[in-house]
């Protein structure tokens, strides 16, 4: 599977990166090229084995359901780019 | 009993699979400390993790995955001993992460069923696919500024369990019968309050046609937003009819999603969700895999509550009630108790009847819940047997029932405040019926040259000389004599 | 008052307990050296107030009795640790004015005990690199050169590249760093320093900002093997708030050197014996086989098969968690904003503007490589590879105790000299990236200095939660080598 630019384009509008043309012509056979690379792993035969996710050997812990978190409104919002009445502020959302 | 639709070329069969959000009853986050109370301050209760700072983790809440157990214990369900939680990626500003964590291909519950009853008295099985955990998303308003949208991240990581049957379903009544009863599964249970106002209940119906005996499925659309049992049934009348128009005419329909504008009455297409969404699911590496111990799930278990449909078939057998009853008793939980302790040792059947025909018509009346009725389940039982020792006769007992209702007062008290205990002394029946006759000489006469009709004015006047308090058999009985002399 | 930035950390604790010198003195040298070396750009955010506020509490504590296990030590806190109210930049543009409201548990924990933290140093942008310079904030410098007179500026390695400097400049005596593919080791070997990564779960990850959660491990830079082991006790232990973290007791790492490896059985991988390492790194490593077994362990041949895989399939993991980790930076809610036309356009520019071409590089290649259709291809095909890497180190802790390899194929290179290629800037990580795949604990010591007088680590890894073996035979190995190379802007300083 050869990467072209047009599969990097879509690639970058899922991940919501704006690519410029010089991007993409950077871009596009360094991705190429690695995702190239990556396919060697289909020399080796997985067939019996199961994928592992993560390394870490315990049991997943859960917590107690109660309400101890929150409640700090301004440190929510303090970092924001624009906020008001206590709201993130975006650009007007049509459905 | 499918629902056909009568199209230009034939006949078509609605074909609907149905998934239902429902938010897990739990103090406080799926995967945060937050509160989850409704309607509180924009961003208050949202912790850095609900606002995906960086660096920040999610812990899953216990009390969660208690919940969806049992709701899958409910529906009959498979429980999955290793679930595993997946992001589902996608932007929005309503959702912080960049990622909804979600189960994709192992969720917590698997195949079960659910049945749903129907007019005409029949019961049907609805498959459910599976059930799984998974976050709510924040809460975007675009009516508050000309150019802006405001986010609230208060509902952000809120629990929700997604319910999805198989595509079952095979019309507008079906539908909501799924729902009722799926509402009525979750409310006894106690693992979501089924509040469709509140948002805390929604449905997302998946709808297509195809022509009637045909086997195969047809190309289905997802519809959004149908917030209401009402706009279920509106959204699938309509939706259902578009597509046969469009099959009809040469068209074919495109698998996505659509709105349904409950102001025009139609659902459109929801382009916004349509443009490549690829979600790229993968297991949480913050995340390790659900593994449930077998005791857990057993506690569990042995802690369920009777459910509708082991109510409903109990209620039956146990006190002798028509199905149509017991459908009524059960419908809600607080009800169907309320019925039990009031029939506990009484005449159920007039139990229910007093339950049904009086008491829930006065409180529906007074948009009073059952929970806050004035008259208590021991009183109602009390008034019944009031009832079944011929203490007052049923007449009496609706006076009793009204006074009741407005003081709370026992029946018995009221009975003996009013002196309106029936009266069963023989010699005293007669003597106010010896007097009715007597005052009546001509209509005796006339009933016995054979007017038979007159019978009833001579009980009516017995009954008003003596405030309705003679037993009524006894009056019946004693007058026949007496009149036949 | 250069000497009391030259002491190992252990001595400085001694020192402050008998009042030789006072926790603020302390801070201020080091203040002081972090001011001289700004030319390196070690750090991103100096905090000499807060330092000094901190010193001078230390110097009450220990004026009580009351020393905690890390009073009065001057640290550098690599800068994807989230600091509160001290702005926190994961090196990014797209952070570059976030200022935490929380305070990320492994530093509150070394705060706690009485660190005094002295900066947020550099790093590559979100850990992504191997030579510090992909920050938005400029390369870091290392504080080595050639000794061919070339003056060329070195990398310090990555992507805890800031880290590694300072310790190494002397303007801090320890600072954290993260390894999620080597970004602890490498940087350590390049410095000629010790460093290490505890085993996957050891330390919380909560409020260090992620970039491959699978893989990201916090650790610690010092000058040598002891002051690692007092610190990374600090900084180790179960937290609630990391569903990865581990219930496990913290041993006393310290107490593991017992400078003594008789009878430890030490793995040799014949697949790191790579094709075209350069003699002097396999010189350094039969150096380290020789002290071992003059010390009376014992040398074992094993096999550790998948190795070649080990970075394919890292750089499709570590990529995959990325791309999804790093969606949260949208201009929304923190951090960079570019308005648009509508919301899309906003968060394709912020992201755009705020995101450098190595970050955007692995977005590119994680979004693809997760995308419909590839999934199976590449992401789950890389797990089951990490499950046969996971198993190859199971099967070797079978016969051997811990692992000895180089940390890198290379000393530290010139700046630039491996821009124009990711993929042979990737190779950098050959050594130390199968370790992160399998989650076990891995330390770089200084071992021996190539011909250009640049330091060459050595790598010592062992069994999943047995940091122990591994500080121990570490230990062992610095004391053998008695390495005492130190950069030349130091000798000149000493001299």
């Amino acid at each position: 599977m050869s990467i072209d630019k047009e599969t990097v384009r879509k690639v970058a509008g899922l991940a919501r990166l704006s690519l410029t043309e010089d991007d993409l012509e950077r871009f596009t056979p360094q991705v190429a090229g690695i995702v190239k690379w990556v396919e060697m792993l289909g020399e080796v035969n997985t067939e019996n084995v199961a994928p592992l996710a993560n390394v870490v050997n315990i049991d997943l812990k859960l917590r107690p359901d109660t309400a101890n978190d929150g409640g700090y409104q301004k440190e929510i919002l303090v970092n924001a780019p624009e906020s008001m009445e206590g709201f993130f502020v975006v650009p007007k959302v049509v459905e | 009993m499918a629902e056909i639709v009568k199209g230009e070329t034939g006949d078509w069969e609605i074909v609907i699979g149905m998934e239902v959000h429902a938010q897990i009853t739990s103090q406080s986050k799926l995967f945060s400390g937050a509160a989850t109370a409704f309607g509180a301050e924009p961003n208050s209760q949202v912790s850095f993790v609900d606002a995906a700072m960086p660096g920040m983790l999610p812990v899953l809440n216990e009390y969660c995955v208690e919940q969806a157990v049992r709701t899958g214990l409910g529906l009959n369900a498979q429980i999955n001993m290793t679930s595993v939680f997946e992001r589902k990626n996608y932007f929005y500003p309503d959702l912080p992460q960049g990622y909804q964590i979600s189960q994709f291909q192992h969720p917590i519950v698997g195949e079960g069923e659910i049945e749903i009853d129907l007019s005409d008295g029949t019961v049907k099985p609805i498959r459910i696919e599976r059930l799984h955990m998974e976050q709510d998303a924040g809460k975007s308003l675009h009516d508050q500024h000309p150019a802006k949208s405001f986010v609230d991240l208060n509902r952000s990581g809120t629990a929700l369990m997604e319910i999805v049957s198989r595509p079952d379903i095979r019309g507008a009544e079906e539908a909501s019968a799924y729902l009722s009863k799926l509402r009525m599964i979750l409310r006894y249970l106690g693992t979501c309050d089924g509040n469709m106002d509140e948002g805390s209940m929604r449905a997302d119906v998946n709808l297509s046609m195809r022509r009637l005996g045909d086997e195969t499925l047809g190309t289905r659309c997802e519809i959004k937003n149908v917030n209401s049992i009402k706009a279920v049934q509106m959204a699938i009348a309509y939706e259902s009819r578009r597509q046969v128009e469009v099959l009809e005419g040469g068209g074919t329909i495109r698998q996505e999603t659509r709105l349904w504008d409950p102001v025009k009455g139609e659902t459109r297409s929801m382009r916004s969700k349509e443009e490549a969404h690829d979600y790229r699911y993968f297991p949480d590496p913050d995340l390790l895999p659900l593994v449930l111990q077998p005791d857990f799930v057993e506690t569990i278990k042995s802690s369920l509550p009777e459910l509708p449909d082991q109510k409903k078939h109990r209620f039956m057998s146990e006190f002798g009630l028509g199905a149509y009853d017991a459908s009524v008793l059960i419908a809600e939980r607080p009800r169907a108790d309320y019925f039990e302790k009031a029939a506990t040792g009484q005449n159920a059947k007039l139990v229910a009847n007093w339950l049904m025909n009086e008491l829930l018509a006065l409180l529906n009346k007074e948009g009073k819940a059952i929970s806050d009725s004035p008259i208590s389940a021991a009183q109602l039982g009390q008034l019944v047997g009031l009832i079944s020792d011929d203490t007052i006769s049923g007449k009496i007992a609706k006076d009793v029932f009204a006074e009741m209702f407005i003081s709370s007062k026992d029946p018995a008290q009221i009975v003996d405040e009013k002196g309106l205990k029936q009266v069963t002394d023989t010699g005293a029946i007669e003597k106010v019926i010896d007097e009715v006759l007597t005052e009546n000489a001509d209509k005796v006469a006339e009933f016995r040259s054979g007017k038979d009709k007159l019978f009833g004015f001579f009980v009516g006047q017995v009954m008003k000389k003596s405030g309705g308090k003679l037993n009524p058999a006894s009056v019946n009985d004693i007058l026949m004599v007496k009149l036949k002399g | 008052m250069t000497e009391l930035t030259h002491q190992t950390i252990a001595a400085a604790l001694t020192g402050l307990k008998k009042k030789e010198f006072s926790a603020k003195e302390l801070a201020e040298a080091h203040i002081k050296v972090m001011a001289d070396t700004r030319h390196l750009n070690a750090y991103i955010t100096e905090t000499p107030e807060q330092a000094l506020v901190a010193a001078q509490a230390a110097d009450k504590n220990i004026a009580a009795g009351e020393m905690r296990p890390l009073e009065g030590i001057p640290i550098g806190m690599k800068d994807l640790f989230c600091t509160k109210g001290v702005r926190t930049t994961a090196a990014s543009k797209i952070l570059g004015n976030f200022v935490p409201q929380y305070e990320s548990t492994v530093s509150g924990k070394m705060l706690s005990d009485g660190a005094v933290i002295l900066g947020k140093t550099n790093l590559d942008e979100f850990a992504m690199g191997s030579s510090n310079t992909t920050s938005a904030f400029g390369n870091v410098i290392s504080p080595w050169k050639r000794s061919d007179g070339s003056n060329a500026d070195l990398v310090p390695g990555g992507s805890s590249g800031g880290s590694s400097a300072a310790v190494a400049a002397r303007s801090c005596m320890a600072a954290t760093g993260t390894d999620t593919g080597g970004s602890i080791r490498q940087p350590a070997a390049f410095c000629g320093i010790a460093g290490i990564k505890p085993t996957y779960g050891r330390c919380s990850r909560w409020g260090v900002i992620a970039f491959a959660s699978s893989l990201d491990q916090p650790g610690i830079f010092a000058r040598n093997v002891e002051d690692c082991a007092i610190v990374l006790k600090s900084m180790s232990g179960h937290d609630p708030k990391d569903s990865t973290s581990a219930n496990k007791p913290v041993p006393d790492f310290a107490a593991a050197l017992t400078g003594n490896v008789k009878g430890l059985k030490i793995g040799i991988p014949k697949e790191y014996n790579v094709e075209g390492m350069p003699p002097e790194i396999t010189a350094i490593w039969q150096k380290g086989m020789d002290w071992l077994k003059a010390g009376g362990a014992e040398i074992i041949d094993i096999s550790l098969p998948h190795t070649k895989y080990a970075l394919p399939t890292y750089y499709i993991i570590a990529p995959a968690e990325c791309s999804s980790n790093l969606a949260r930076y949208d201009g929304v809610r923190y951090g960079l904003r570019v308005e648009g036309e509508n919301l899309n356009d906003l968060y394709s520019k912020s992201r755009a503007e705020g995101f450098g071409n190595e970050v955007k590089r692995r977005i590119l290649i994680g979004t693809y490589v997760l995308s419909s259709g590839y999934y199976d291809a590449y992401y789950i095909k890389a797990q089951k590879l990490r499950r046969l890497i996971y198993e190859d180190f199971i099967n070797a802790y079978q016969k051997c105790d811990v692992i000895l390899t180089p940390t890198a194929p290379s000393a530290a290179f010139a700046i630039g000299e491996n821009d124009d290629d990711p993929l042979k800037m990737y190779l950098n990580d050959v050594f130390t990236v199968p370790a992160s795949l399998a989650g076990v604990p891995g330390m770089s010591v200084p071992a021996g200095i190539d011909a250009q007088g640049l330091p060459l680590g050595l790598q010592i890894l062992g069994r999943h939660w047995d940091e122990e073996t591994v500080f121990r035979v570490s230990d062992f190995i610095e004391t053998a080598a008695a390495f005492s190379a130190v950069p030349q802007m130091i000798q000149k300083k000493a001299a």
